[in-house]
């Protein structure tokens, strides 16, 4: 074994750091950029493009208020207004959301699990330009005015090639099938990561709350990413090639698609709240000073999140006239989500009893965000009635109700979670004066706009509407819904200065700012391209807590990139692990991957031919290098 | 201006070039061209000698936009046009999805049929149909023998359809049908 | 509030306010506990006590939140059963809807053909009476809503949905697609008028009553317009050889109170507007431009007009 350096007591400071440096760092320039396998760079590209998205579907709802805030309003034609709610519904669900969630992952999880890199790396910088490529596609798409204008969910027949004739829903259905893979193999490496790469002991049961929820929310993608790439993929060979899966006049069923789609867009929603509330939860036991109590209850209540959301597709569906018995058991299911919600709202509330909470900007937003998300959860109850909900569905009522869900359960954490995580990030520290000042108008705007949707909604407003009559009592509550979002958009232009301020100053953050406990915060801010000198060792749920310095484990390579692979629910140390180096290919894979695609609205052909340079990619990309070197620890 | 932001600007203003294109537009009036037949009103019309005829503008427009050939889709189905035609297979009418064109198989050809009417059966649809519903017509009796461009096809209607996905035909040249296959009834 | 007008309605009123209570009270509860928990700051930090304390509260909460879910998930259903137990299978009166992008077509079914009366965007039912709607599509998937009758029912090609309503209390409501349907989405409405069973007889009789025959030279010319031109390709106006489906039926146009499904009040202006230029009023919806001079416009304006 000599020949091999490794670090331990003979390899340690600044030499150790050094070295490590020179086998972690990607390569300089351009080409690095292009080939970098760290989890840090990719989870922030993932991070920037996302809040892109999410900007952009911002300005989308900007202009739908703008139209909506009079009645009979001719500033936007009926076509246009239909591709910006398709296209804003798209952006926020597809592009926005579930990517910024597992990018927000990407980045935190390796660190937080104190190992170097995430599983799978090339697979993350695959699934990243497959992501963008994707996203691309759709925004190019729109821009040349062949954006999709059936809705995001996109329902046949009305999708369908007779009434959504040339390429728009194609382009959707095809940004689909990008973002599927981007998200499989994103949810295939951190089920891998948290599963394997944990620290030494950091068994099951000493996980921050926060890796159990991407946990859950990782299998959960892999589980109902599959519906929704089948329905899309259905319904593209019925616009394509002419396949009847939707036609009701050949034994087609137009409901098979809603059962497909909604299969996986209900857990999709929870696939963006689960993450949430891991966010809720770091923050929380930080900013109180105290883990979160009752952490079985917290965990199963995650876990049964999971599995009740794959049981509740059919609320989407009261109005379909499905047979009775049916809707009564969906409408048991849903009621049932409540429980596990009101288990983790206790426990953070209690926790925050029981400590010492600190106002700091992250915490504020985890205020605002029961707030919102309690009434949210509340009128998501009420439509789990099917009485109330046929009143309900497909009003105002309802885009009142999940946006309460995603903004006040998804964003609002989110938010609070870049703040919280920003020195980490960049290593620097927001500015907590700006900062309470976005949340203040974010939060205020927030509630006016959304909130007098819910009373349009009773007042019988429907959704999706590009105009509205006069006198119906909805003119005032729409004025009030727009000014709303006005205010939103400045707390959102406070929030981005904030943010481009604090990146001219220079970095001043030690690395735990926060006085937090997980070990994302044991590495530099902003952490080193190897995260750690040496791989920590964990004792407790809460190590950097603990007394005296972090404990630490050596042995690992220094000269070639090797992370330690432990035991999947004792964390026991295992094997080294050979990490792989940069390289182009996933690009190169990425771009053979979306040639085929893009080439397959427009022909089928392209699939076979398609597969050609991807085959070529691929190959390159998997070229056994020489012997594996995985080995097992020397105890 | 560095040369790189030169070349994002370039690659810009492609991308507003490519923009022009209107495939996808819903463009629910009718084109901005005088309200006039392409054809002569009066014609003195042989089978297998294809009426002369203008190139009108509209044809092109109206032939490779989605939208419009979608509508003429419509058309065709509450027109009754099946009636006679089936679903471009023919039956007491001519076929439409064969590459056999009586009185022409240009749009303006198409249009003129469809406005003046046809010995041996097809009535004249003057003040039935409007000049854009007709134009609409024309661009989907184009579609079933795959003559327009293939994005801008929709593969199948919702409805029941013996004949092949439009989307998968290959093109049918454009030829018209020797006279003394006319005389006798259609295929 | 929405409802009130139909028995669904007053269902839904009941069932809406034990919701507000339950839900209600739990929101009070974790706002009051969590400002509670910030005013305190921390003063129960740290004590063995107060974490056993909290344990034993969790169950008392899920238990809680049990029941409250329990009672909210037995009221709803009792709310649905009540509804289902009051209509009748087989109600006296039975219509027939089919959704058209975008527009709605309505029949009113009778044994005796004859007495099949069709009419389009305009429903009239009885007070106190229920009615069968039988809900179809001819297109893409649509939605049937009353806001003030009853929650709503999708209408969806190749299947045939039903919905039972009792309407109530008199008055003119609003109905509305509810599902996303295509361009003109937002101009899909229906006119509701609940009348008592009197006054709905003779709605029903006027309607069956052929188109009224053109009073004026200038109406007759209208109707002869409209009779040679391309309205009749599309529309049906009984008693005359205008007889396609394509349309809305147009034979009692003048009595109804709106133009094109809910999109112009029906006055004389609005009609002249909607006949010269369709695309401008509803952008991408089925009737073309026809491009009559002013001469024919007055005409099959005023022949319009007579269509009580």
């Amino acid at each position: 074994m000599t020949g091999i350096a490794r670090d331990g007591e003979a390899l340690k400071g600044a030499e150790l750091e050094g070295r490590l440096d020179r086998t972690w760092r990607p390569a300089p320039g351009l080409w690095g950029w292009l080939t970098t396998v760290d989890h840090k760079d990719i989870g922030r590209r993932y991070i920037y493009t996302a809040m892109t998205f999410l900007i952009l579907g911002s300005i989308l709802s900007v202009a739908m208020r703008l139209q909506l805030a009079r009645p009979e309003s001719g500033l936007i034609s009926p076509a246009r207004y239909n591709q910006i709610f398709t296209m804003h519904g798209t952006t926020m669900m597809f592009l926005f959301a579930v990517p910024v969630m597992e990018a927000a992952a990407i980045y935190v999880i390796p660190l937080m699990m104190g190992t170097r890199n995430i599983a799978f790396p090339r697979l993350n910088a695959f699934s990243y330009w497959t992501y963008l490529f994707g996203a691309l596609l759709l925004w190019v798409g729109f821009v040349l005015n062949v954006g999709p204008d059936a809705g995001w969910f996109m329902y046949t027949p009305l999708s369908g090639p007779q009434f959504s004739p040339g390429k728009r829903t194609d382009i959707w259905a095809q940004m689909i099938t990008f973002t599927e893979v981007a998200g499989l193999a994103v949810a295939i490496e951190l089920t891998a990561t948290i599963l394997k790469f944990r620290a030494p002991g950091m068994s099951l049961n000493r996980m921050p709350l926060y890796a159990w929820a991407i946990l859950v929310t990782s299998i959960m993608i892999i589980l109902s990413l599959p519906a929704v790439a089948l329905c899309s993929g259905m319904l593209i060979a019925d616009r394509l090639i002419g396949t009847q899966f939707f036609n009701p006049f050949e034994h087609g069923d137009p409901l098979l698609w809603q059962h497909l789609f909604w299969f996986f867009a209900h857990p999709e929603v929870y696939i963006i709240f689960l993450p949430a509330t891991g966010f809720v939860s770091q923050i929380v036991e930080t900013f109180t000073g105290r883990p979160v109590i009752a952490y079985p209850a917290m965990v199963l209540a995650v876990v049964a999140t999971g599995f009740l959301s794959f049981g509740v597709w059919v609320h989407h569906m009261f109005a379909t006239g499905l047979p009775r018995l049916g809707y009564d058991f969906y409408t048991a299911a849903t009621m049932a989500v409540a429980i596990p919600a009101s288990i983790q709202i206790f426990c953070w509330i209690a926790t925050m009893w029981l400590g010492k909470p600190r106002y700091a900007t992250p915490f504020l937003y985890v205020i605002a965000f029961i707030v919102t998300f309690v009434i949210g959860g509340l009128s998501g109850v009420m439509v789990a009635s099917v009485p109330l909900d046929l009143q309900f569905h497909d009003t105002y009522f309802v885009v009142a109700h999940f946006h309460y869900v995603l903004v006040g359960g998804a964003v609002f954490p989110l938010l609070g979670a870049l703040t919280y995580w920003f020195p980490k990030f960049s290593g620097r520290m927001l500015s907590e004066g700006l900062g309470k000042l976005a949340f203040w108008l974010i939060f205020l705007g927030f509630n006016i706009a959304f909130f007098p949707m819910h009373i349009t909604g009773m007042l019988g407003m429907p959704r999706r509407v590009y105009t509205y009559p006069a006198n119906m009592g909805w003119d005032g509550l729409n004025m009030l819904s727009s000014i709303g979002v006005g205010v939103i958009v400045l707390g959102g232009l406070v929030f981005l200065a904030n943010v481009a301020l604090t990146l001219r100053r220079p970095r001043d953050a030690a690395p735990n700012p926060w006085n937090a406990a997980s070990l994302e915060w044991a590495a530099a801010s902003p952490p080193p391209p190897y995260n750690f000198p040496h791989v920590p060792v964990v004792r407790s749920a809460t190590p950097l807590w603990e007394q005296g310095p972090l404990p630490v484990m050596t042995g690992l390579r220094v000269d070639d990139r090797e992370l330690l692979i432990t035991t999947a629910i004792d964390a026991r140390p295992d094997i080294r692990y050979p990490s792989p180096e940069g390289t182009i290919w996933p690009l190169l894979s990425a771009i053979a991957l979306a040639a085929l695609f893009i080439g397959s609205i427009f022909t089928p052909w392209a699939v076979v031919i398609g597969l050609a340079p991807l085959g070529v990619a691929f190959l390159a990309w998997f070229w056994p290098k020489g012997s594996p070197t995985a080995e097992p620890v020397i105890e | 201006m560095s040369s790189r932001c030169r070349a994002r600007l370039a690659a810009l203003a492609a991308l507003a070039l490519l923009s022009a294109c209107d495939r996808e537009e819903r463009q629910s009036r009718a084109q901005p061209v005088p309200e006039t037949l392409p054809t002569p009103r009066q014609s003195i019309l042989q089978p297998g000698v294809p009426a002369r005829t203008a190139a009108d503008p509209r044809a092109r427009a109206y032939e490779n936009n989605s939208y419009q050939m979608s509508q003429g889709q419509l058309l065709y189905q509450k027109m009754n046009c099946s009636g006679c035609h089936a679903h471009g297979g023919g039956g007491m009418g001519p076929a439409l999805s064969d590459a056999e064109w009586r009185y022409g198989g240009s749009m303006e050809e198409i249009v003129a049929t469809i406005d003046q009417g046809r010995p041996n059966g097809m009535p004249s649809w003057r003040g039935k149909l409007t000049e854009q519903q007709m134009w609409q017509l024309a661009a989907y009796v184009r579609s079933l023998s795959a003559q327009p461009r293939q994005d801008v096809l929709s593969s199948r209607p919702d409805a029941p359809s013996s004949t092949e996905p439009a989307t998968l035909q290959s093109r049918q040249p454009v030829v018209p049908s020797s006279p003394a296959g006319v005389q006798g009834t259609s295929r | 509030m929405t409802g009130g007008g139909g028995l669904q309605g007053e269902q839904f009123n009941r069932l809406f306010t034990l919701f507000m209570g339950i839900t209600g009270f739990f929101y009070v509860l974790v706002i009051v506990g969590m400002l509670a928990g910030i005013a305190i700051r921390g003063r129960a930090a740290g004590t063995e006590r107060g974490e056993r304390l909290a344990r034993t509260a969790l169950l008392g909460w899920i238990a809680a939140v049990v029941l409250g879910l329990t009672v909210l998930t037995v009221g709803s259903y009792a709310s649905e059963r009540r509804v289902s137990a009051a209509i009748p299978a087989r109600p006296p009166l039975e219509v027939q809807i089919t959704a058209n992008q975008w527009w709605w077509d309505i029949t009113y079914k009778n044994a005796v053909p004859a007495n099949e009366l069709r009419t389009a965007n305009e429903l009239h039912l009885p007070v106190g009476v229920p009615v069968k709607v039988t809900l179809k599509s001819n297109d893409v998937i649509h939605s049937f809503w009353i806001p003030s009758l009853a929650g709503k029912q999708d209408l969806i090609p190749g299947r045939v949905n039903d919905l039972l309503l009792l309407p109530t209390r008199t008055g003119q409501f609003r109905g509305q697609c509810a599902e996303f349907c295509g361009t003109q989405h937002a101009h899909m409405a229906l006119d509701v008028t609940v009348e008592p069973v009197a006054s709905f007889r003779r709605w029903q009789q006027a309607q069956l009553a052929p188109a009224a025959p053109p009073s004026t030279p200038l109406a007759q010319a209208g109707h002869d317009l409209v009779m040679s031109q391309q309205c009749a390709s599309c529309h049906a106006i009984a008693g005359t050889p205008a007889s396609a489906r394509f349309g809305p039926d147009l034979t009692h146009l003048a009595s109804r109170r709106s133009i094109a499904a809910g999109t112009l009040p029906m006055t004389r202006g609005h009609l002249y507007a909607w006949i010269a230029d369709p695309q401008g009023v509803k952008p991408g919806n089925n009737m073309p431009y026809i491009g009559f001079d002013s001469a024919k416009l007055h005409a099959v304006v005023a022949y319009l007009q007579g269509l009580k």
